[in-house]
């Protein structure tokens, strides 16, 4: 019992370790593309593994949790290609670092 | 066609009632059979997403293995975000790239473009039939070739084994 709660606490800290590195991404990244880069991938998988985490401690949770697991990992990616899709449309300025940008150039 | 459409999509959604509510009691198990089979009437009546789904052995086979290449690659693109942020320079060379893909089916492509936004550096930002526009937060290949290969190659062999 009591090493079934630590190994769910430190699948939930580790979590929320990529979820901390996903938001000082957020602040770092020069430009909103790469921002929403960092903001998917660190919250995917932080999300699933903070939420693994409580599923370990309760066993009898454990088929809700991965119905979550399952519906964040089929939505989060479509989520942030609907706003890439977006921002891309209305011309959001991308960081000067920015070397070749191919949708641009097909849409002229 | 349709029929397939509806099973599926109603066996999904009675499993996923099933799951969520985790309980035998008759009462509950009856409603959610009749909302179950109400969503699939009135949803899927006329989605062809369903259809395509392949239940051979071959395609359950590489399935499974196409889920443990992706979660690797999910891993993998944390700790490739987790290195971009904290290196002090901040080392990214973002562009948008073009890549083709060789897949016809609606699912295999929903399924690719998911896989893409999750696997390190990339996003899909636009689909144009079989072109798709990626953003890549360290761009090595700026031709369409190169960036296919780097991209796409990986999950395309074994979508195409599953989907055809």
């Amino acid at each position: 019992m009591e090493i079934i709660e630590i190994i769910g606490a430190v699948v939930t800290l580790i979590g929320s370790v990529f979820i901390l590195l996903g938001s000082i991404g957020l602040v770092r990244m020069p430009d909103f593309y790469n921002r929403i880069q960092t903001g998917t991938k660190a919250s995917t998988l932080g999300t699933m593994l903070s939420v693994l985490g409580i599923g370990i401690i309760h066993l009898d949770w454990i088929g809700k949790i991965v119905i979550l697991i399952l519906f964040v990992l089929m939505t989060n990616p479509i989520s942030s290609h609907v706003i890439a899709r977006a921002a891309h449309n209305i011309k959001v300025k991308q960081s000067s670092r920015t070397i070749v940008d191919k949708l641009e150039e097909e849409t002229k | 066609m349709k029929t397939k459409s509806i099973i599926v999509s109603f066996t999904v959604f009675i499993t996923t009632w099933f799951i969520y509510n985790n309980t035998l009691d008759l009462i509950v198990l009856g409603t959610g059979v009749v909302l179950s089979a109400m969503a699939a009437l009135l949803f899927c009546r006329n989605c062809d997403v369903f259809c395509e789904f392949n239940f051979s052995l071959s395609a359950i086979f590489y399935t499974i293995i196409y889920w443990f290449v992706f979660l690797g690659e999910l891993v993998k693109s944390n700790f490739d975000v987790a290195r971009r942020v904290l290196t002090p320079s901040l080392p990214i060379n973002p562009g948008i790239v073009e890549v083709k893909t060789k897949l016809k089916s609606k699912m295999a492509r929903l399924i690719l473009a998911n896989s893409i936004s999750l696997t390190p550096g990339t996003l899909t930002v636009d689909i144009k039939d079989d072109t798709m526009f990626i953003h890549w937060i360290d761009v090595q290949h700026e031709d369409i070739e190169g960036a296919t290969q780097a991209i796409v190659s990986k999950f395309e062999n074994y979508l195409i084994k599953i989907y055809g």
